[in-house]
């Protein structure tokens, strides 16, 4: 009876178009973000912000980003850890090269130096499809983080091969607790999460969709496929690039190019197709189911631990019930959280009617 | 530039290459009787691997250590057709996909779960350091052993797809399902088939790879070292997968040894990758593969 949108009438386009055109909407979004402002920052501990919302809200920017480029324009990609390392390293670089720029800058620059590989490498997507890109996408994995591995210029000559973030300042304030760091990846992600929502509604966005569902036919009504594939790259991997210099600067503080390897990508995959492809809320519902699971297998295999089993077999056992729960989850409900959210809205709507 | 040198690098990258495609195999075979691309190969080379070393540290004669192998991945096939594949019929391919990598994640626990993760010794009574000259070059006797092991199974697995009916039955799946299925070919037990020969495959596989570098969690990311090899030769292609191990084998120990000392070294990862990349510019369906055709 609540959720319900009868009585409100779109008058004009704007209205029609509007990101969020459910009253309710509007409000359970305002509750969200005051909650996520104001709320989480009073209940939680350093703990849940350090190991838990923190690298969430930094995989979800990841998961953000191939959300464009595989839920909107359909390409697949298997090279988004590495994107995130070009971010990662770039901003790294520019701080190290110029002390004084603040690092809000150097992580746009991460993740412009991101988009811009980001879009070399989608360079092969004007010419193949489907799992051919993917694989090529994988050129771009090894290649990058054999770059960062063997080229000390990139980590600026660190002898372990390591690089460690500088500390950050924002207008004079250090950035160096748990408190500070989530508001300052909150609010990039948020603003990222907006940005993503609004460019999927545009006519870039739209255009997206059309190459995703058939290129050919998308051509034929007058699309620039190159343009289009392109920009998709370029706004995945910029978004990529950033969540790479958050990971990096905030999640971590040192990091190796290890830290960007293939299973990164495989995980960020996982939580856009679990998460749902083609939507914002899908990429946080993934990145939240993704990094929930192992901290709970990891507890309940604490939990038991107590009795005669190594750690190597429960490390064995997590790996056989993580596989064991995406297979499930895929046959269960292919399309995804962000589905069984909307099945769940559409149930609310009727309630307490049967219809 | 040292031309025996050269020969040397050249017929060990070849032997090598072969090594590849010999897992770059069990892709391809269920790639053109599904159309799904399994990520979870290098999984099956690794359990099977180690199911087979397993037993025979346990003593068991080597016949029946093989019989019982083969007979483990016929129940593995039977079991992810039932559990995995039979609900996900008509999915999206990157569905299916990504529910390969769930079974990748769920076979790699299960084998070391069930087998231990020690590094088990494989000794097929050939010395892996032995070789004999041509002219000034070393050629390492196990590589041509393996290469011969190779050869005869790609022998083996074309004349199984040309002669048997069954092997009709998997060419007629791989090009259309639905015609297939109109003239009465049961879909679920060719896909038995195919699954349980790819098991094979990926037995020889895992026993070639594990003599070799010995049996551990690493040989089942050999598989990355295969997916470049699929690429350049095709998808859909037996012989595709050979002749592309050969160029990816080849053309990864030239590269490292003539380019990689300029660079730093270890290009060997990233390589043949990047020869995929450019044969698919210039060929996006592979050397072999069929040509896509697309319409509206």
């Amino acid at each position: 009876m609540i959720y319900r949108e009868s009585g409100q009438f779109k008058t004009s386009y704007k209205a029609d178009q509007a990101i969020l055109p459910i009253f309710q909407d509007k409000i359970a979004m305002v509750l969200l973000m005051i909650f996520a402002f104001i709320g989480i920052p009073l209940i939680a501990n350093d703990y849940w912000l350090g190991s838990i919302l923190i690298p969430f809200l930094a995989l979800s920017l990841a998961a953000l980003g191939l959300n464009v480029l595989t839920g909107y324009a359909g390409q697949i990609s298997l090279g988004t850890a590495a994107f995130m390392a070009v971010g990662a390293f770039a901003a790294f670089n520019l701080q190290v090269r110029v002390p004084e720029i603040p690092f809000l800058i150097a992580f746009l620059w991460g993740g412009l130096c991101a988009a811009g590989v980001g879009i070399l490498f989608g360079l092969p997507s004007l010419r193949i499809k489907g799992f051919y890109l993917a694989v090529a996408t994988l050129a771009a994995q090894f290649f990058i983080e054999w770059l960062f591995t063997h080229f000390g210029w990139f980590t600026n000559y660190s002898t372990s091969g390591v690089i460690t973030a500088p500390p950050m300042h924002f207008l004079g304030i250090a950035i160096d607790n748990p408190l500070s760091k989530y508001f300052v990846v909150l609010t990039i992600v948020v603003a990222c999460a907006f940005f993503v929502r609004n460019l999927a509604r545009s006519e870039i966005g739209r255009a997206w969709m059309a190459v995703r569902d058939m290129d050919i036919a998308a051509e034929a009504i007058g699309i620039n496929l190159m343009k289009t594939k392109l920009l998709a790259f370029g706004v995945s991997s910029f978004l990529c690039g950033l969540a790479g210099a958050l990971w990096a600067y905030v999640v971590l503080g040192t990091v190796e190019p290890q830290a960007f390897d293939i299973a990164r990508s495989f995980e960020i995959l996982f939580m856009i197709v679990i998460g749902g492809l083609g939507s914002v809320s899908g990429a946080f519902l993934g990145a939240g189911f993704m990094i929930l699971l192992p901290i709970l297998l990891n507890n309940i295999g604490s939990l038991i631990t107590g009795a005669a089993i190594s750690t190597e077999t429960i490390a064995h056992v997590e790996y056989m019930i993580f596989g064991a729960f995406i297979i499930f989850f895929l046959i269960v409900e292919p399309n995804g959280l962000a589905r069984l959210w909307q099945i769940g809205k559409e149930k609310l709507r009727l309630w307490p009617f049967p219809y | 530039m040292d031309f025996w040198f050269f020969i040397e690098v050249f017929v060990g990258g070849l032997l090598s290459g072969v090594m590849y495609s010999l897992v770059a195999l069990g892709f391809v075979l269920i790639f053109k009787a599904s159309g799904i691309f399994n990520f979870a190969q290098g999984a099956m080379v690794l359990f099977a691997a180690l199911t087979f070393v397993r037993l025979l540290e346990m003593n068991v004669p080597i016949l029946l250590t093989t019989a019982i192998t083969m007979g483990v991945m016929v129940l593995l096939a039977i079991a992810i057709e039932r559990v995995v594949l039979r609900p996900l019929v008509n999915q999206d391919l990157i569905i299916l996909f990504m529910a390969t990598i769930g079974l990748n994640y769920f076979i790699e626990g299960m084998a070391q779960l069930i087998w231990g993760s020690h590094v088990g010794v494989l000794n097929l009574g050939i010395d892996e350091y032995a070789a004999f000259e041509i002219g000034d070059a070393f050629i390492n006797k196990f590589d041509v052993w393996a290469a011969l092991i190779a050869g005869g199974l790609v022998i083996v697995l074309s004349l199984f797809f040309r002669y048997t009916v069954v092997g009709r039955a998997l060419r007629a799946v791989a090009d259309d399902h639905q015609a297939a299925l109109s003239v009465g070919i049961p879909l679920r037990t060719i896909w038995i088939y195919v699954w349980t020969t790819a098991g094979l495959v990926a037995l020889v596989a895992g026993v070639v790879w594990g003599s070799k570098l010995g049996v551990q969690f690493a040989i089942s990311s050999v598989a990355l070292k295969a997916i470049p090899v699929l690429i350049i030769g095709g998808f859909t292609s037996v012989p595709g997968a050979i002749i592309g191990g050969l160029i990816v084998g080849c053309g990864e120990k030239l590269a490292e040894v003539y380019l990689g000392v300029y660079v730093g070294g270890a290009i060997e990862n990233w390589f043949p990758y990047m020869l995929a990349l450019i044969v698919l510019m210039i060929r996006p369906e592979g050397l072999f593969g069929e040509k896509i055709i697309e319409r509206v």
